[in-house]
């Protein structure tokens, strides 16, 4: 019980040291820092955390049990491999899925735009757990897929899609309409107008949050660890219950989470700022 | 250019902007469309474009109908130029890709060929120097430039005008009005809509006045800034034109 009372104070501390840091290297002259620089900067920012929380753990009586957690290294790699894999895949996927829902929305055909309202709202009005769960041990059974992978991958995907649909429908709608009339004026046909003035425009304007989605989705496949699939946290969950040792288990699990996730959101501030201009 | 209107109606739900429009004009370089605000220029004008389409009538140009297609209606705005009151330059794009783009992609010009005429433009109007930079790095007088030159690029038969230069302190107006003056002395025809009524009297060759949604008045600039022929040109100039001497006074 106190080990974990103390966990969660030191976090609180080192997040808000962390927001701290991120003010001051993003608004030196109000320019961006370069994302190496900033990736660099978030890498230490991680080791940081992790020296400092296993400090406070222990010298709060929990001894150090590293040498046989060390021992499944190899499951830590591939579970961590495994969450990159799985992300990526699934933000490819769920962009897929997003442009459909986003072309149903702007159908002009009535019961397709009400289709992709109710899927947006119906996925973004239920947590992610449950619908891992309904989607596993309801749907996948009843269409018989049991690769815990693929239905891992379209849970996820499904999920994200819902968001990004949203994303990319601002980005598409937040083009001004006198930016239509003026390619309609020089002649551009409807699929040029989309390529050469929508689709860039609209890019730029969903860059950054699309790079924030990849955070989330790095975040939220740990929750795929209930339906037995061996990423990162499921990693984590086997060694520390094949070792007994929670510290040595979970910290290098938040690290490994961070390692990835704070260089994406330094990226996605930088993109924010590299394509801000007046329309 | 002769610009005819046959019975040309538009309306915008319940408010009918352009009641049935008949006239003929003649003119050599430069019609200027005046009136007060809301008297249906700016539609007339957007009709011309080939941007919307008339509720009744028909709109000839030179003897040759407007079109009513999609299709057609495309190609009709390809051999027209307009610039607007917003630039409405494409603000992801350098101000040599905003030429570049419709000589590429509508006129199919071959890349080099393109970057040949784009710069030649840029060149006249001086802007070679900024062809690099985004929109946002222009000031308002330099995008209205680039506007006009992605207008020019294209070779357009006539060039469209909507109101150039209202999004523009003086010293730009100056600059971008100065532009103009200089494509009178080439051979396309301008349709211009302007509150510069100055202006207007020095480039115009002609003058269509418009008030609620009719031409009320269409007479050469010379005869119109003189003695217009209906009371309505005559109170709306007078107007103006009191109010330009007042100032003038107030400078002095």
């Amino acid at each position: 019980m106190s080990d974990s009372s103390n966990f969660s104070t030191s976090s609180g501390l080192e997040l808000a040291q962390a927001k701290g840091c991120r003010s001051w290297i993003w608004h030196r002259d109000g320019q961006p820092a370069h994302p190496f620089a900033a990736t660099v900067f978030a890498s230490l920012l991680a080791i940081l955390f992790a020296g400092v929380l296993t400090f406070f753990l222990m010298i709060s009586g929990s001894a150090g049990n590293w040498d046989s957690v060390w021992n499944y290294r190899a499951v830590f790699v591939q579970g961590w491999l495994l969450t990159i894999g799985l992300s990526a895949a699934s933000l490819v996927l769920s962009l897929v899925f997003a442009a459909m829902i986003v072309l149903l929305r702007r159908a002009s055909f009535v019961p397709a735009r009400a289709l992709g309202s109710l899927f947006v709202e119906v996925v973004r009005g239920s947590p992610l757990l449950v619908q891992i769960l309904i989607l596993f041990y309801v749907i996948a059974p009843g269409v018989g897929i049991s690769d815990r992978i693929l239905v891992g991958l379209i849970a996820l995907s499904i999920f994200s899609a819902a968001y990004l649909a949203e994303m990319l429908r601002a980005g598409i709608e937040g083009v001004a309409a006198s930016q239509l009339e003026s390619a309609r004026a020089i002649g551009l046909t409807g699929w040029q107008t989309y390529r050469f003035v929508i689709i860039p425009q609209a890019l730029r304007q969903t860059l950054p949050p699309l790079a924030g989605q990849f955070a989330s989705l790095i975040k939220d496949s740990s929750l795929l660890s209930v339906i037995g699939l061996s990423e990162f946290t499921h990693a984590a969950l086997q060694i520390n219950s094949a070792t007994y040792s929670t510290i040595e288990s979970f910290v290098p699990l938040a690290v490994g989470y961070l390692i990835l996730t704070l260089p994406i959101s330094f990226g996605a501030r930088y993109l924010e700022e590299k394509f801000r201009y007046d329309s | 250019m002769i610009l005819e209107l046959r019975g040309v109606t538009k309306s915008f739900g319940a408010h009918r902007v352009l009641d049935d429009l008949t006239a003929s004009i003649s003119f050599s370089h430069v019609l200027t469309l005046l009136g007060p605000s809301g008297c249906g220029k700016s539609t007339l004008l957007r009709l011309i474009a080939g941007l919307d389409r008339p509720d009744y009538g028909e709109i000839l140009i030179d003897g040759v109908t407007m079109p009513t297609s999609n299709q057609a209606l495309r190609a009709w705005r390809q051999r027209v130029g307009i610039v607007f009151q917003a630039f409405n330059l494409f603000p992801h794009l350098s101000a040599l890709e905003n030429l570049l783009l419709p000589l590429t992609q509508v006129h199919r010009l071959p890349n080099d060929e393109a970057l040949i005429r784009a710069r030649k433009i840029l060149e006249r109007f001086q802007l070679l120097d900024h062809a690099s930079k985004r929109p946002s790095a222009l000031s308002g007088g330099q995008k209205q430039r680039v506007a006009i030159a992605r207008a020019l690029a294209c070779n357009p038969e006539f060039l469209l005008f909507d109101e150039p230069t209202s999004a523009l302190d003086p010293e730009m107006t100056a600059e971008v009005l100065e532009v103009i003056l200089g494509l009178r002395t080439s051979s396309i025809p301008l349709i211009l809509v302007t509150h510069e009524l100055g202006f207007a009297q020095m480039v115009s060759d002609h003058i269509a006045f418009l008030s609620d949604g009719k031409i009320n008045c269409s007479q050469p600039a010379v005869e119109f800034f003189q003695s217009p022929t209906t009371v309505d040109a005559t109170r709306f100039l007078s107007r103006l034109l009191k109010f330009e001497k007042t100032s003038a006074a107030a400078d002095h």
